[in-house]
C-alpha cells in the first residue's frame, strides 16, 4: 500500500468541521468562536513552522543544529510545566526543577533509544532524535507537571501531619515519605493507564501515522511498544528526580518544613 | 536543663529564660503574641537566631531530629498520617497504661483518626509524644478541648512527668490553670516576653 498525499483542497474541506464548531458557539452563544479561531490559527502557523524548520534540520543532519533544536523543546515544556502549578517554588527553583529533571529525562532515555534500539546513522540524526524526542518530552512534561502540582498541594494541606512527624525527631525523608508517595503515584498513573488502554480503548497516534504512512501494522505496533517502554522510563525519572527535588527543597537541612519556599500563581 | 539564650525569630524579639529540672513553667499572652513561635522556635521547627542548650549541649550539637526527639513540641492542633490510631505510634501495646490514665477508651487504636474527638486527638497527639521518652514538653493549649475530668488527668499526667525530672514549657489561657501546674509564668506580648511572675 502506498502513502496518500493529501493537499491544500482537502485540508481546506476538512477545516470545515472546525468552522461547523464555531457557527455551533454562534448559535448556542458559548462565547468560544474567538479561542476556537485562535488556537486553529495557531495550530495551523505552529505545525508549518515545525514542518519547515524539521525539513531544514533534516537536510543539514547537525549535532549542533539538532542539539539546538531539542534545548528549545525542553525549554517550552519546562515554561508549560511552571505555568501548570497553583502553587510554585520561590526564585529560579519554579522554572528550574522540572526543567532540569526532564532535560536529564528526556535526554538520556532518547539518547538510550537511538544509541540502543534504533541505531541511525549517524546516532543524533535529526529524523529520528526530534520525534523520540518530542514523545519522550510531552508524556515526561505531564508527569513531571502532576508530580509537582501534587507534592507542592498536598504539602501545604498536610502542613500538620507533616510537622507532628517531624516535631515527633522523624526526619524529613520519612515526614515527606506519604507525600512524596502520593506525588509519584499522581504523576505515573496517567502513563499506566495510557499503556493498559492503548490497543484497546485508543489507537497511538504514531502507530496511526505509521499505518496511514503504509508501514507494516506489526512492525508499527512494534515501534509503538518501543516508545511506550520509553515514555515509561522519561516519566518514572523525571518525575522521580522532580518529586524528589521539590521535596528536598520544602526543607531544609535542620529538618523543618519551607513552606515560605512556596508561592501562589498569580491569577 | 533548658536554657534559652537570645532566641530571636521573626514576629518575636530575643527571649532568653531557662527550665529547670522538674520544672513547669507557663506561657501565658493575648492571641497572637508569639506564644506558638516561641514553642516552635525553641523545637527548631522554624529557622531562629540565638542558642538554646539541653544539659549544657547546643541544640546545634546534634541533627535536629535528635533534638526533637529530647524536646518535644505538642501543637495545638494535632497532625495524622496514616488511617488508624495505632499506626502513628511505635509500639501500640506499651502504650496501654498511659492511655488508660487519660481516660482514653482501651480499644481506641483500631479507629480511624477521622472517629476521634478534638479532645481525643488532644490527649492521643500528647500519649505519642510522651511515650518516646522526651526530656522536655513543649505544649501548646494541650487541654484547650477538654472538659474539666480529662483536664485534671492530663495535668496529673504532666505533674508525674515533671516529678521524674521532665521539663515542660505550657502555653495555657486558663490563669486558674497556670497557677494549678506552674509556680512561675512567663508573659508575651506583642513579641516580646514583658514580664516573669511568680
Amino acid at each position: 500500500m502506498s502513502y496518500i498525499e493529501i493537499g491544500f483542497g482537502e485540508l481546506a474541506l476538512a477545516s470545515v468541521l472546525v468552522v461547523l464548531n464555531g457557527l455551533l458557539s454562534v448559535v448556542l452563544r458559548l462565547r468560544l468562536e474567538q479561542q476556537l479561531a485562535i488556537a486553529t490559527l495557531r495550530m495551523i502557523v505552529q505545525l508549518i513552522l515545525v514542518g519547515l524548520v524539521l525539513k531544514a534540520l533534516f537536510a543539514l543532519v547537525s549535532p549542533l543544529w539538532t542539539g539546538a533544536a531539542a534545548v528549545a523543546m525542553v525549554l517550552f515544556a519546562g515554561r508549560e510545566i511552571s505555568a501548570r502549578q497553583d502553587r510554585r517554588l520561590t526564585g529560579i527553583w519554579s522554572y528550574g526543577l522540572g526543567t532540569g529533571c526532564m532535560l536529564i529525562a528526556a535526554t538520556l532515555i532518547t539518547i538510550f533509544a537511538l544509541t540502543t534500539q534504533l541505531n541511525p546513522e549517524p546516532w543524533y540524526h535529526p529524523r529520528y532524535a526530534l520525534p523520540i524526542l518530542g514523545m519522550v518530552l510531552g508524556n515526561t512534561m505531564t508527569g513531571v507537571s502532576l508530580g509537582l502540582h501534587s507534592l507542592t498541594t498536598v504539602a501545604a494541606r498536610e502542613r500538620n501531619a507533616i510537622e507532628a512527624q517531624l516535631a515527633l525527631g522523624e526526619t524529613r525523608t520519612e515526614a515527606f515519605r506519604p507525600v512524596t508517595q502520593l506525588a509519584l503515584k499522581s504523576a505515573l498513573m496517567p502513563i499506566i493507564n495510557s499503556m493498559a488502554a492503548t490497543g484497546l480503548v485508543s489507537l497511538p497516534g504514531m502507530m496511526t501515522g505509521q499505518i496511514l504512512a503504509g508501514a507494516d501494522p506489526v512492525s508499527a505496533v512494534k515501534y509503538q511498544i518501543l516508545i511506550m517502554f520509553l515514555i515509561a522510563g522519561g516519566t518514572g525519572l523525571g518525575a522521580l528526580a522532580a518529586v524528589m527535588g521539590a521535596a528536598y527543597r520544602l526543607t531544609d537541612g535542620r529538618h523543618r518544613l519551607r513552606l515560605d519556599r512556596l508561592t501562589m500563581a498569580p491569577e | 536543663m533548658l536554657q534559652v539564650d537570645g532566641l530571636t525569630v521573626i514576629g518575636l524579639t530575643p527571649v532568653s529564660f531557662e527550665v529547670e529540672k522538674g520544672e513547669c513553667v507557663t506561657v501565658a499572652g493575648p492571641s497572637g503574641s508569639g506564644k506558638t513561635l516561641l514553642l516552635r522556635a525553641i523545637a527548631d521547627l522554624d529557622p531562629a537566631a540565638g542558642t538554646v542548650t539541653l544539659d549544657g549541649t547546643e541544640r546545634n550539637g546534634m541533627t535536629a531530629p535528635c533534638w526533637r526527639s529530647l524536646v518535644t513540641y505538642v501543637p495545638a492542633v494535632s497532625g495524622w498520617w496514616r488511617a488508624t490510631v495505632s499506626q502513628h505510634f511505635a509500639d501500640w501495646e506499651n502504650v496501654g497504661p498511659m492511655i488508660e490514665a487519660l481516660r482514653l477508651p482501651p480499644e481506641c487504636g483500631a479507629w480511624p483518626v477521622s472517629r476521634l474527638s478534638t479532645g481525643e486527638q488532644q490527649r492521643l497527639a500528647l500519649t505519642r509524644s510522651m511515650c518516646r521518652s522526651p526530656r522536655v514538653l513543649l505544649l501548646d493549649e494541650p487541654t484547650s478541648a477538654l472538659d474539666a475530668p480529662d483536664t485534671e488527668t492530663v495535668e496529673r499526667t504532666i505533674e508525674e512527668f515533671c516529678s521524674s525530672g521532665g521539663g515542660v514549657i505550657w502555653v495555657s489561657h486558663d490563669a486558674e490553670q497556670r497557677q494549678r501546674v506552674s509556680g512561675r509564668t512567663l508573659i508575651i506580648v506583642g513579641g516580646t516576653l514583658r514580664e516573669q511572675s511568680a
